[in-house]
């Protein structure tokens, strides 16, 4: 039995604006080393505020949460900041490039934040990332230079740079066209595939989600299929 | 925490806005190099207001006055003691200006630790006389070398030679005021005469204006020996005391001191001149009110930029704490961004307060009253930009904080998931 990423247990979470309403009710799930899994669910049903409760941005909830086998919740913001930046690597559905940064610089960022490397050998790992993803020649240019495809390629980069042991996505191709979105689609599964890289996606895209090794389906704040 | 990067960020996001940045800090490098100029111009003035009257004043100024003798004869018989005393038509007595027993004195205060110099000054009252005309009119009999090293005193003289009062025999430096009227240059000869009635023959050999119209209209200056021989008076004779001291402040317990101790009159100069003092107060007040104003008008300005700035990056905040960034370096990367405009408007400020000041300096500022000043009169005090560059630390600093503590609480998912 591979060892267990991720897991949640009784994950409660209500909002308080404008009326007292739960979002999510008990989920309790896993995701093993290795996988690839993808969150489908209809708009509302609370699959995004899941992916940030599970990314330890949000706290505010009821329930355990256990991120390599470490209890999350009870962190201080200033420990699960630097959970963030050593364990988990995110994609968002916008790019989140800093547009004052070289793309080579954006990706670097997270590295010479952790600290783990020399800023040498975070510059050759983000050269390494950004080859593997087919965006190294465009590695001096600033993100507005780059095309939508191209900008999400170098935020999967930002996301791999410190080694995570899980990658979240929330709608990481909902900005693409199907072109762009079979190649960031390839690149997940080449690296859970090759690299055993756990990969945790958001999608409301049916097409996505099927091509996935496991796909939780959420309605009304309950996990309903798993 | 990671100084290095949590500055290149700062420089990084500057960059992006680098118009507002440089008006920021030229908001500050102006309130600072103002504040500077404003506060080195205004003490430059004050040192020359205070110095045209505080320079030519003794610390201590030892007399003997005309005064009512305080115990009167009556006082003393023992058979009126314990009598109400009714004295009517109470005459001053004059026992004469002449402090006796000069030299001993002198000697004393000499040897006193906290004394810098005694200069001795025999004063007269003297008419001036051209042909018919009889001009009131006041000769200091002065030692020159002491004069001049207490008192500056040749700063003053504006035509012939301080040390020539004491080399020519029976000379005078004139006041301008008088020169001018009596119509008489080097070299010429003035008849004064001696409220006793003689009169003496005197050689200009200068012309003093200490900047004051009322003074140099009747003020000269002779050589004691010159004014002891116009009045007839052995070469002991001296009506004035004064002594400079190590420490202005302690004038006022040393002339107590002294009044006592010689039995004279003692002012000592803050009695003398408290006007003074309150007048440089004031004008420091308004210098550092208005500099301090400006610095602070400067610091809304970086408060304004850095909150703008802080919407507009929004994004770049949200993926920064969502790749590992904690709140803190948030808040130390804006903290950062605002110092950074602070050090860099600072310095340049620094450097346009001197430069203004410089400028001030050299302007050309001549006027009668001020012989000695040919420019506007600068105080250059590395105090001033100490002052000026921490207070600009201070001001951006706390211009920085506020916003940047708002950056810190910025939740990122709700940034996030509003996109």
């Amino acid at each position: 039995m591979a060892e267990k990423v991720l897991e949640a247990v009784g994950i409660n979470k209500y909002f308080y604006d404008p009326v007292k309403f739960q979002v999510l009710n008990e989920v309790t799930f896993s995701v093993t080393h290795g996988e690839f899994v993808s969150v489908v669910g209809k708009s509302g049903c609370g699959k995004s505020t899941l992916l940030y409760i599970l990314s330890t941005m949000d706290t505010d909830y009821e329930g355990q949460l256990y991120l390599d086998g470490e209890l999350m919740s009870e962190r201080t913001p200033k420990q699960l900041a630097q959970i963030r930046n050593e364990k988990i690597g995110f994609v968002f559905q916008f790019h989140y490039l800093i547009q004052e940064f070289s793309v080579l610089r954006n990706v670097m960022l997270p590295g010479i934040k952790l600290g783990r490397y020399s800023m040498a050998e975070v510059e050759h790992r983000a050269m390494g990332y950004l080859k593997t993803l087919g965006v190294d020649d465009q590695a001096l240019k600033m993100p507005n230079q780059l095309s939508g495809g191209q900008k999400q390629r170098v935020a999967i980069a930002r996301a791999l740079i410190n080694d995570p042991v899980l990658i979240m996505g929330d709608e990481p191709t909902g900005n693409l066209d199907k072109k762009n979105s079979d190649i960031v689609f390839d690149i997940f599964q080449e690296l859970c595939q090759e690299k055993k890289q756990t990969l945790l996606i958001v999608s409301h895209d049916p097409d996505f989600a099927q091509r996935t090794d496991r796909v939780i389906e959420m309605e009304d704040g309950r996990i309903i299929n798993m | 925490m990671n100084v290095k990067l949590i500055l290149n960020i700062a420089v990084g996001l500057l960059r992006a806005r680098m118009r507002q940045s440089i008006v920021a800090a030229a908001g500050v490098t102006f309130g600072i190099g103002m504040f500077i100029a404003l506060v080195s111009f205004m003490n430059g003035l004050n040192q020359l207001l205070d110095g045209l009257v505080l320079n030519r004043l003794p610390h201590v100024r030892l007399y003997n006055e005309i005064k009512p003798t305080p115990v009167q004869a009556v006082e003393r018989a023992a058979k009126y003691a314990g009598h109400e005393h009714f004295i009517r038509s109470v005459k001053p007595k004059d026992r004469g200006k002449e402090i006796y027993n000069s030299q001993a004195i002198i000697k004393a205060i000499q040897a006193d630790p906290r004394v810098v110099g005694v200069a001795p000054k025999a004063i007269t009252q003297v008419f001036y006389n051209t042909g018919t005309i009889e001009m009131g009119g006041v000769i200091d009999g002065i030692d020159v070398a002491t004069e001049d090293r207490l008192f500056s005193l040749s700063d003053y003289i504006i035509e012939g030679n301080l040390q020539d009062l004491a080399t020519v025999s029976n000379s005078i430096i004139l006041g301008k005021g008088i020169a001018e009227k009596m119509m008489l240059d080097l070299g010429d000869v003035i008849r004064v005469t001696a409220p006793t009635g003689q009169q003496g023959t005197l050689k200009v050999v200068g012309v003093v204006q200490l900047g004051i119209m009322e003074i140099d209209n009747i003020q000269s200056f002779a050589s004691i020996e010159t004014v002891q021989k116009l009045l007839g008076q052995p070469s002991a004779y001296l009506t004035d005391i004064q002594v400079n001291l190590t420490d202005l402040n302690l004038a006022p317990a040393t002339a107590k001191e002294y009044a006592a101790l010689y039995g004279l009159e003692a002012t000592d100069i803050q009695t003398a001149n408290s006007q003074f003092e309150t007048g440089s107060n004031i004008r420091s007040i308004i210098s550092y009110a208005v500099g301090i104003t400006l610095l602070i008008v400067a610091g809304f300005g970086i408060y304004n930029i850095l909150n703008m700035m802080i919407y507009e990056k929004m994004d770049a905040i949200a993926i920064l704490k969502a790749t590992g960034f904690s709140a803190t370096d948030v808040q130390y990367i804006f903290l950062a961004l605002s110092m950074i405009i602070g050090i860099a408007g600072g310095v340049m400020g620094l450097l346009l307060g001197y430069g203004i000041s410089v400028v001030i300096d050299n302007l050309p500022f001549k006027t009668e009253s001020l012989p000695t000043i040919d420019t506007y009169p600068v105080y250059f005090n590395p105090v001033y930009y100490m002052i000026g560059i921490s207070f600009a630390l201070v001001t951006t600093y706390f211009a920085g904080l506020f916003p940047a503590r708002k950056a810190s609480k910025t939740d990122p998912v709700s940034i996030i998931r509003g996109k």
